[in-house]
């Protein structure tokens, strides 16, 4: 595996001009993405721009088709396996819009999950009261209330308690790469923040987190390493924090404006 | 001999037959009884009209009509059976009062009614036969008054062929400790068998009793169950009812359930049905006094060339009563549900409080559902809603699911559990819950699902 020398950190995602389109109509065309273990990426873009494309080709959703391009995860074709196989491999879509699950708990949900992965890296299952054990410290780890747990997965709750509830779902299952797709839209200050305090908690030198969102305002309280542009399917401009200041004050026409003028 | 009368000559041999053997036993009340239904089926016929015919519109009927099934004439049941042999069909536990019927008759070595307390004025639950027999009263004067045969074929068949089934009395301010399980057990020792299982339960004032009625096979074998149960609640009296239709994968059944319920009576009725070929549960239930209250659960699960047909009828007769209505139904290969049935609300039911809901997943694009309760409301101040949905895996939801690391099949799994255990999980009697859990939970199909949008 790559090392680089400025971060130390070892190459988890490597994706090289990934073209996607839905229903026969391009949304991705030729992204370029590296991503280090240790770091934080932002991917910023306007409404449209492709960033959920982003996220949901990389998670493997079948509603998409790549058309071309090459995503390596640890090495290994990410587009090749199934999206439990990634998920089992470590990576972690929050979903902008987290989907209820009618009847079935949270705790048996996580608990097979949490199996499927122990088994597919070739671990013994977890007993059920170590599971209950792990779970307690995840709901207190991220502050999240304890009776949403005994209730069925997303059903009923809140915008909030959805999205607090993927980010437990992450704590549990401890991804190498965790996307995080517009999780803080939609939220209170409040709630954004319990959100980003989870996700910090979360970081450490061997992960790597991806922020798809369309505002500044989630990244005053999770710092990134690199902030990427993405407009019309491709990232047009990298830079670090001050890039993501620069759009919060400017917008994004600008950027637009230089992207057409060929600067 | 006209056409229908001939279809019928099977029924017709069978019924002389057994009015020529159960003459000599069966009290004047019974034979005459039976004379009256008799004339009744031979009247109507099996409901095969395609035009016209509302109750039975996405039924046929017509393959059960033609194949001409006898009823055995024993008096005695099958003796080699076993429990073991039950055991492997139907809930079973020694702490329960069993009833055993076999091809529709009593078999008392395969009951135990040791549960039961003994003595005048106490909780009576017998065999039907030995109840005609023995001059019970409250038989003759509630036998079929609740059942009716005017307009229903296989009502007056089943009491034109009436011979056994269950009697239970329970007497005012009486609680019935042990659950009481009727079972029906088809043998497969008869071929193309018709039985004709009765079912009388009496529930006095303010008494409480739990009964299960099992219907089983064991034998794969086509034959004909076309049982009826009558159930009438005094005041304040508390019910708890389960049905289980686990029939052959071959058999044809029509079960009819008519409840009657007094002032602040309150049944909670379970049916879960997952065998037959063609079944037909057809339910009524009057609420006919301020107060009375019924709830009303329904699991079903086929697959194949599986047909099922649930009617389900509630009429609110008196004001201040309630009922709630909640069936699902999983559906695989080609196989069908019908939901139909109205809840009527009367001109003086005011204050009626009514909930109907049908809910059914498909996991085939061959399966296929009608789902068409109605509501009928004659009053003014009342509060009712009715709804019935039918749709596939939702492919979004399974892509979450995978999303977390699970395949498509243990996802559809836990999906189509969790959607079943919404019923299983509102049965009180523990045994019988985990029974029906493990039931349903080892006949989720595994291979080839199809999956849909929103």
């Amino acid at each position: 595996m790559a090392q680089d020398v400025e971060s130390g950190g070892q190459t988890l995602l490597d994706v090289r001009g990934l073209r996607a389109s839905v229903a026969g109509l391009e949304i991705l065309k030729g992204v370029d993405l590296t991503v280090k273990t240790g770091e934080v990426h932002a991917i910023m873009g306007p409404n449209g721009s492709g960033k959920s494309t982003l996220a949901n080709v990389l998670a493997g959703k079948p509603d998409y088709q790549v058309t071309s391009g090459q995503v390596l995860y640890q090495g290994a074709d990410l587009l090749s396996m199934e999206p439990e196989i990634r998920a089992r491999l470590g990576v972690f879509l929050a979903f902008q819009y987290p989907v209820e699950l009618p009847g079935v708990r949270a705790w048996q949900f996580l608990k097979a999950a949490v199996d499927a992965q122990r088994e597919h890296a070739g671990e013994e299952e977890l007993s059920a009261r170590a599971f209950d054990r792990m779970l307690k410290e995840k709901v207190e780890l991220v502050e999240i209330d304890p009776e949403l747990v005994k209730r069925a997965v997303n059903e009923g709750f809140s915008g909030g308690e959805k999205k607090r509830n993927e980010i437990l779902q992450m704590a549990v299952l401890q991804p190498k790469l965790a996307i995080l797709d517009e999780t803080d839209s939609g939220l209170d200050i409040d709630a954004l923040r319990i959100v980003a305090d989870g996700v910090n908690k979360l970081r450490n030198s061997s992960n790597a987190v991806v922020l798809v969102t369309h505002y500044q305002r989630i990244l005053n309280y999770i710092t990134p390493d690199q902030v990427h542009v993405l407009i019309d399917g491709r990232i047009v401009r990298s830079g670090g924090p001050e890039l993501a200041h620069e759009l919060e004050e400017r917008g994004y026409d600008w950027i637009k404006e230089a992207v057409d003028a060929g600067v | 001999m006209t056409q229908t009368s001939m279809k019928l000559q099977t029924y017709r041999t069978g019924f002389d037959a057994l009015l020529q053997e159960a003459e000599a036993t069966d009290p004047q009340w019974l034979t005459d009884l039976r004379r009256e239904a008799w004339s009744r089926f031979n009247k109507l016929g099996f409901p095969t009209a395609r035009r016209g015919n509302e109750k039975w519109k996405y039924t046929s009927v017509r393959p059960l009509a033609a194949a001409n099934f006898d009823s055995p004439l024993v008096i005695n049941p099958p003796e080699n059976i076993n429990v073991a042999d039950l055991r492997r069909v139907a809930p079973w536990n020694d702490a329960w009062t069993n009833l055993v019927f076999l091809d529709g008759h009593f078999a008392g070595y395969l009951s135990n009614l040791s549960n039961l307390e003994n003595g005048a004025g106490q909780i009576t639950v017998t065999n039907l036969a030995d109840a005609i027999a023995s001059g019970n009263p409250d038989v003759q004067s509630q036998l079929a008054k609740h059942a009716d045969t005017d307009d229903d074929g296989f009502t007056a068949l089943n009491t034109a062929f009436l011979r056994d089934g269950a009697f239970v009395n329970i007497p005012a301010g009486r609680i019935a400790d042990a659950p009481v399980h009727l079972i029906f057990a088809t043998t497969g020792q008869f071929e193309h068998a018709a039985s004709y299982p009765r079912t009388l339960l009496l529930a006095g004032a303010n008494s409480r009793v739990t009964v299960l009625e099992s219907y089983v096979s064991l034998a794969q074998a086509p034959y004909f169950t076309n049982a009826v149960t009558e159930i009438v609640l005094e005041d304040g009296a508390q019910v708890e009812h389960y049905r289980l239709l686990l029939e052959s994968a071959d058999a044809f059944h029509v079960g009819t359930s008519r409840v009657h319920q007094s002032k602040d009576s309150t049944i909670s009725s379970a049916s879960f049905a997952k065998g037959a070929a063609m079944a037909r549960q057809d339910v009524q239930v009057i609420l006919d006094a301020p107060g009375a209250s019924c709830s009303l659960n329904g699991l079903y699960m086929t697959s194949g060339e599986q047909h099922i047909d649930n009617l389900i009828n509630i009429d609110h007769a008196k004001p201040y009563t309630k009922s709630r209505l909640f069936y699902k139904g999983i559906l695989d290969g080609k196989s069908k549900a019908v939901f139909g049935g109205t809840v009527l609300v009367r001109k003086d039911a005011q204050k009626t409080d009514a909930q109907q809901t049908d809910k059914n997943l498909l996991l085939s694009r061959q399966a296929e559902v009608d789902s068409k309760p109605s509501l009928l409301i004659y009053a003014d101040d009342v509060q009712c809603a009715h709804g019935a949905t039918a749709g596939h895996i939702d492919k979004d939801t399974l892509f979450y699911m995978q999303s977390r690391g699970l395949d498509r099949e243990t996802a559809s799994r836990i999906l189509i559990h969790a959607f079943a255990s919404q019923i299983i999980d509102t049965v009180e009697l523990e045994p019988l819950r985990d029974y029906l859990d493990d039931l349903f939970l080892a006949a989720i199909p595994t291979a080839s699902l199809e999956f849909g949008s929103r």
